[in-house]
């Protein structure tokens, strides 16, 4: 709320100046000619002159309204402390125009229209409703301005950024562990293993890894990274080296690199480690975001199952 | 009586006029503003930039980012569904110069904080098209190679402090060692992940 001071420095100022322009124009019109004539003001710049004729009817008339105008304008939005006539509905309620009502009345009239569809959708599960066409095209869109922007946008993924349309899957590719994935985000946590394993041992074991999947590799350098693997590696990727969703280590033995499967990229991700992060969406989402979370994950979903 | 004449032949005259006209509305919509809660106080949980996230703010002056990003959520339905709660003044009162932005050929960053993994800002950085096949974004890799100068951050945060941002004596005196030296891009990615972090509800 204003103060006392600042509402009468506002109210004067308004309708001083709204007034002072109706005097104005009453003012310069009473000394006006009535008719035209080619008389002229008796200016002369560089031979230019003007003539001296009243002001066009319609721009007088224009004046006069938007001073009308102004009035009105003061009425409906208000100005100061003083509310307009303006109301908006809030919870049902009519209030007051502001600027935060005139938005929450937007948000809850969709929210209303939107309340029945979302329902629908959410008392269905996400393994039925991939066959929904519309629901999924809801999930594109969601998609696309949520989650494209690191996965894509054909959810292909990036390097460092899975891809969500093959069925290898980090923490797990059911419609629960991918709701749990949106919602609560993920924290991957390779640790960075390049002062432990030594130059020669880190140079070895991506032999190793790159053994794991049939890569073309060195076996005796493979062959000595192995009890090292088993010791360091095995506690997350599992003995095999084929991950472990719960942790969300990758499974290595298969042809899906997430950060590269060269040589060089996979030096870098044994030597530094690898720390990628999936933000937590529940919040992010904002308004109706279980609903959004069901529709992403139904999208997602549908992106490797039929 | 004041002529046309009159004023259009005195240059002192007409300036004077021009500024009184041009400052009409601003007496009355920006004004009384100074003066009210809602526009100088703070909002609350706001606290100033640590050393790495002021100058992080000083390279995205820098490099322009506020020619193509706003940072201004406005309350419309639309633009919340997009990037989150809408912005309001409290959360601005530490910006010197505010960042609001007037132009959006990017999206707008009011609340990128926490969206994106830090490794998502630094791909994105590096080169856009890495990580967003169709953007348009320049890439800034310098940004991996330079390193941050910390020898003006505590000017920088003396300064801030005579405007009114709460900076401790403690603040000021460790600021140079926690910035100097590191790579432009940990500051800068600081600064975003921070952005718009206060307001997370709508």
């Amino acid at each position: 709320m204003l103060s006392t001071f600042w509402q009468v420095w506002i109210a004067v100022i308004t309708l001083g100046s709204i007034i002072g322009c109706g005097v104005l124009i009453q003012y310069t019109s009473r000394g006006m000619r009535k008719e035209e004539t080619d008389q002229t003001t008796g200016h002369d710049y560089d031979g230019i002159q003007e003539f001296d004729n009243p002001l066009p009817r319609w721009w007088v008339f224009m004046f006069w309204g938007t001073i009308v105008f102004g009035f009105a304008y003061l009425g409906v939005y208000g100005f100061g402390n003083f509310n307009g006539l303006l109301t908006v509905e809030v919870d049902g309620e009519p209030v007051t125009w502001t600027a935060q009502n005139q938005w929450k009345a937007e948000v809850q009239a969709f929210d209303k229209t939107i309340a029945p569809l979302y329902e629908e959708y959410a008392a269905t599960p996400v393994t039925e409703l991939i066959h929904n066409e519309e629901a999924l095209q809801s999930g594109q869109r969601l998609f696309k301005s949520n989650c494209s922007v690191c996965h894509g946008s054909n959810a292909k993924g990036a390097q460092g950024f899975p891809n969500l349309t093959d069925t290898d899957w980090l923490y797990g590719g059911s419609p629960e562990q991918i709701k749990q994935t949106i919602t609560m985000g993920r924290q991957g946590a390779m640790p960075a293993w390049g002062a432990v394993l030594g130059d020669e041992g880190t140079a070895n074991m991506v032999e190793y890894v790159r053994s794991l999947s049939g890569l073309k590799h060195d076996a005796a350098a493979a062959e000595a990274a192995a009890p090292q693997f088993t010791q360091i590696c095995a506690a997350c990727h599992g003995a095999d080296g084929k991950g472990m969703q719960l942790l969300g280590a990758p499974n290595l033995t298969d042809d899906v690199w997430l950060y590269g499967g060269s040589s060089k990229q996979i030096e870098f991700t044994l030597k530094n480690g690898r720390n990628g992060k999936m933000p937590a969406h529940a919040e992010i989402l904002g308004s109706n975001a279980d609903a959004k979370i069901h529709l992403l994950t139904t999208y997602v979903y549908s992106l490797s199952n039929e | 009586m004041i002529k046309h004449d009159n004023i259009e032949r005195s240059l002192p005259l007409m300036v004077v006029m021009i500024v009184i006209a041009l400052s009409w509305g601003g007496m009355v919509e920006i004004v009384p503003l100074f003066f009210h809660e809602d526009t100088t106080e703070a909002v609350e949980g706001l606290e100033p930039y640590t050393a790495l996230q002021l100058e992080g703010r000083d390279i995205y002056i820098r490099e322009g980012c506020h020619v193509c990003h706003t940072q201004m959520v406005r309350p419309f339905r639309a633009e919340t569904e997009r990037y989150g709660p809408y912005s309001v003044s409290g959360e601005s009162v530490y910006e010197h110069p505010f960042l609001w932005g007037s132009k959006r050929t990017g999206p707008d960053l009011a609340r990128v904080g926490g969206r994106y993994s830090d490794e998502w800002h630094r791909a994105h950085l590096y080169n856009p098209r890495d990580v967003v096949p169709e953007s348009i974004m320049p890439s800034y890799p310098w940004l991996f190679e330079d390193k941050v100068d910390g020898r003006l951050t505590p000017k920088k945060m003396e300064a801030l402090r005579i405007v009114g941002v709460p900076y401790t004596d403690e603040d000021i005196e460790g600021a140079k060692d926690a910035v100097d030296g590191k790579p432009e891009i940990e500051a800068l990615v600081a600064y975003l992940q921070h952005l718009g972090t206060v307001i997370t509800k709508r």
